[in-house]
């Protein structure tokens, strides 16, 4: 490449009349070893620009995956919701049942128990009537 | 439209997205975070890709504005300083003593382009975009553009001669 026709590139690099081809020209000029000692300062920006170019973001694009989980973990979320709830309630129903069950048993049995007492009490007025009728008669003969 | 078609469509200018997002937000997390919601708010309005002339001119234009929000919020005010204080003046003057590392001299003096020559020149100089397809993008007028472009590397040529020169003359 001659000389002479870069340093006029140049100058219409910096007017930014240059094409894209021309551009190009220039970086290949400035990537080889044997750049002219006045134009060393453009060696390092053209470098430059190379080397920007290759940087890369390493950041990967989460499009749809993202989101799919979300929706999956609603429908887990509101799996487990159902199953506890379901199985909480059956358990606390039966639960219910027990208790009742046991509190009607107590019930059964107290109110044995008072009225066996009561059963006792009755025996026992049985005498009450013999006195009655004892003393009927005591009254009848004396009238 | 599938997923594999999206990707298909959108890998291509991935990278150049990123890389417009880093030269206006400078820090590399920033600017992946940018690409990853430009490109999700792309697959969410999927149905409309069909209808546009140029995807990749509606993409980059979508970080353009992206990013100008960012900078524009609060949060993006004060990553800014918090940036600004983590590079080191000590290793940066070790740099520009060591010499070799011009590279880094040139990131340095691209961000202190104003961002419209920046972006230009993003897309110009390193992206190699066609001056029509930047004036998709930025929504500017080729004339502009060459204007902004020719002013932007003017400015980068006078601070690297300076700093070439920098002990000689």
């Amino acid at each position: 490449m001659e000389l002479n026709n870069i340093e006029k590139i140049i100058e219409k690099y910096l007017e930014a009349d240059t094409s894209i081809a021309e551009e190009k020209e220039l970086r290949s000029y400035f990537s080889s070893e044997n750049v002219a000692p006045h134009l060393e300062q453009y060696k390092y920006l053209f470098q430059y620009f190379t080397i920007a170019k290759n940087e890369t973001s390493s950041k990967s694009v989460p499009l749809k995956p993202r989101k799919n989980h979300f929706k999956w973990l609603t429908v887990a979320a509101s799996l487990v919701l159902a199953i506890g709830f379901y199985t909480f309630s059956e358990v606390k129903t039966n639960n219910q049942e027990e208790e009742a069950l046991q509190a009607y048993y107590q019930t059964k049995e107290a109110l044995q128990l008072l009225s066996s007492n009561f059963n006792t009490g009755t025996e026992k007025m049985l005498y009450l009537n013999k006195f009655d009728n004892t003393k009927n008669r005591i009254f009848k003969t004396n009238h | 439209m599938t997923q594999t078609a999206f990707l298909n469509l959108v890998l291509p200018f991935k990278d150049k997205m990123y890389r417009l997002a880093k030269r206006l937000l400078v820090s590399n997390e920033e600017a992946e975070d940018a690409t990853q919601e430009i490109l999700l708010k792309l697959w969410t309005n999927k149905t409309k890709i069909a209808g546009y002339n140029n995807t990749e001119a509606f993409a980059m234009t979508m970080t353009k504005n992206y990013c100008f929000d960012r900078l524009k919020s609060k949060q993006a005010q004060n990553l800014r300083i918090v940036h600004n204080n983590y590079k080191d003046e000590s290793t940066a003057l070790q740099k520009q003593i060591e010499q070799k590392d011009s590279l880094d001299w040139i990131d340095k003096l691209m961000q202190q382009l104003p961002k419209q020559q920046q972006m230009v020149m993003q897309l110009r100089d390193i992206e190699q975009y066609e001056f029509a397809d930047i004036a998709k993008v930025l929504d500017m007028k080729e004339t502009a553009i060459r204007v902004s472009l020719s002013r932007a590397r003017k400015t980068i040529r006078e601070q690297l001669i300076k700093k070439h020169n920098y002990g000689i003359k």
